[in-house]
């Protein structure tokens, strides 16, 4: 039976852990509020500018554009995704998970794999692997466009040089406030962007080019990258705070109960307590009468 | 009263203009373009530099930095990394940036190196873009 003291203590410890968490829920429930409006805000351009591309794209040979064309594979480049921060339930582990499969099988297809990470916790998972070639770190916090569009140009850059034939980009998705999942999309070489209604001709807008149509792609194409790393780095802030949010209700509700079990065997044990003076009292004041 | 044009600035952090006006002028590839109502589609790349846009009496200066626009049906949408209205525009912020992207551009061209050359320009650029906008030319 432990001692009077020693539950009392152990009960305030925990209770100030539920503080702790209490605040750490409502923290992240306002920054998911704040990463949820800029998705919302970037959802716009995002529109636009796939619109654009899919008038562009659908039109022309994807061979004379360096950033298009698809090679055969032999090194895969992995951009992994992850948030700066733990303690948010298993989100990045998820995504450590799927990357860590999908560097299995690549390698198991005879590519070399060699792993960009964004995030802290990418960097510290992979940088004993020996196959970082790059990471970024620190940059989680504040979504930043021209953050993306390092990252973008980076990879890009190898891309072209040859040192990958192929970018996959793994990051954790946004579901909703209860789903994230894990999620890897094609990167590089970037694919030309079918819509069905340009396909079948119903888009018949014959726009002027200024420079030329293939010009245009040309500076198109980077910022096409810029977009869709940007993209992943919001959905993966949104989702992190969001998972956040859920593992910090569960762990204030985990405290509540086990505070509520402390609570017992603290009043069993006063009880016993009490009981046990009681009966010396008594022992006592029967003696005396002898 | 003339017709109108829709004009409409949108960037990663959200649109930042919706307004029908009388003219745009913006800084194309091909150098200054304006555009009336009812211009044909057009597409075209941005260059940093400064976007005016008139309505009634009332000018508006903007400035925006890469990307492109495109007009049709009436409308037109620049999709730009950034832009910032003239009269919101710190002008000591963007006279210091100026003076930093000279010094490193100056120390770039020295060390040769293309890369952070080609990123003071364009800081340089933008710096100077800001500070016309602002009304302050330079």
């Amino acid at each position: 039976m432990p001692s009077l003291k020693d539950v009392k203590t152990k009960i305030q410890g925990v209770k100030k852990t539920s503080q702790i968490t209490k605040a750490m829920n409502m923290v992240a429930a306002s920054k998911l509020r704040g990463a949820q409006q800029k998705m919302e805000n970037f959802r716009p351009y995002a529109d636009q500018f796939n619109a654009a591309m899919t008038s562009l794209s659908g039109s022309m040979e994807t061979s004379q554009f360096p950033l298009m064309e698809s090679r055969a594979v032999q090194s895969v480049e992995l951009v992994v995704v992850t948030s700066d921060r733990g303690l948010c339930g298993s989100f990045n582990s998820n995504i450590l998970k799927t990357a860590e499969k999908t560097i299995k099988r690549l390698e198991s297809e005879g590519n070399t794999v060699k792993l960009v990470c964004v995030g802290k916790k990418a960097n510290r998972y992979f940088r004993k692997s020996g196959k970082v070639r790059k990471a970024f770190v620190d940059i989680m916090g504040n979504f930043q466009m021209y953050n993306a569009r390092e990252i973008a140009q980076d990879v890009a850059a190898n891309f072209l040089a040859g040192g990958s034939d192929q970018v996959q980009l793994i990051y954790g998705s946004f579901k909703s406030v209860g789903v994230q999942r894990p999620a890897s999309r094609d990167f590089l070489p970037i694919r030309p962007v079918i819509d069905e209604a340009a396909a079948s001709g119903t888009e018949g807008v014959d726009y002027i080019y200024e420079p030329s149509p293939t010009e245009i792609m040309d500076v198109l194409l980077p910022l096409y990258l810029n977009v869709m790393v940007y993209h992943s780095m919001l959905e993966v802030g949104a989702s992190e705070h969001a998972a956040r949010m859920n593992a910090m209700d569960n762990a204030t509700k985990a405290c509540s109960d086990i505070i509520k079990n402390l609570t017992l065997i603290y009043n069993k044990a006063r009880q016993a307590g009490i009981t046990a003076e009681l009966m010396d009292i008594v022992g006592g004041a029967e003696a005396l009468k002898g | 009263m003339a017709e109108t044009i829709k004009l409409e600035v949108v960037t990663p952090n959200g649109a930042v203009l919706s307004e029908d006006v009388d003219i745009v002028t913006a800084p194309g590839y091909g150098g200054e373009f304006g555009v009336l109502a009812n211009h044909a589609p057009f597409l075209s790349t941005i260059k940093i530099g400064v976007m005016t846009y008139k309505k009634g009496t009332q000018a508006e200066q903007v400035m925006i930095s890469g990307g492109f626009c495109k007009v049709s049906d009436n409308q037109i949408t620049f999709l730009v990394e950034s832009a910032e209205f003239g009269h919101e525009i710190d002008v000591n912020r963007a006279l210091l940036a100026k003076e930093r992207a000279e010094k490193r551009l100056a120390a770039a061209r020295q060390q040769q190196e293309k890369i952070n050359q080609v990123r003071a320009e364009a800081a340089l650029q933008r710096a100077m873009a800001r500070l016309r906008a602002a009304g302050n030319g330079a």
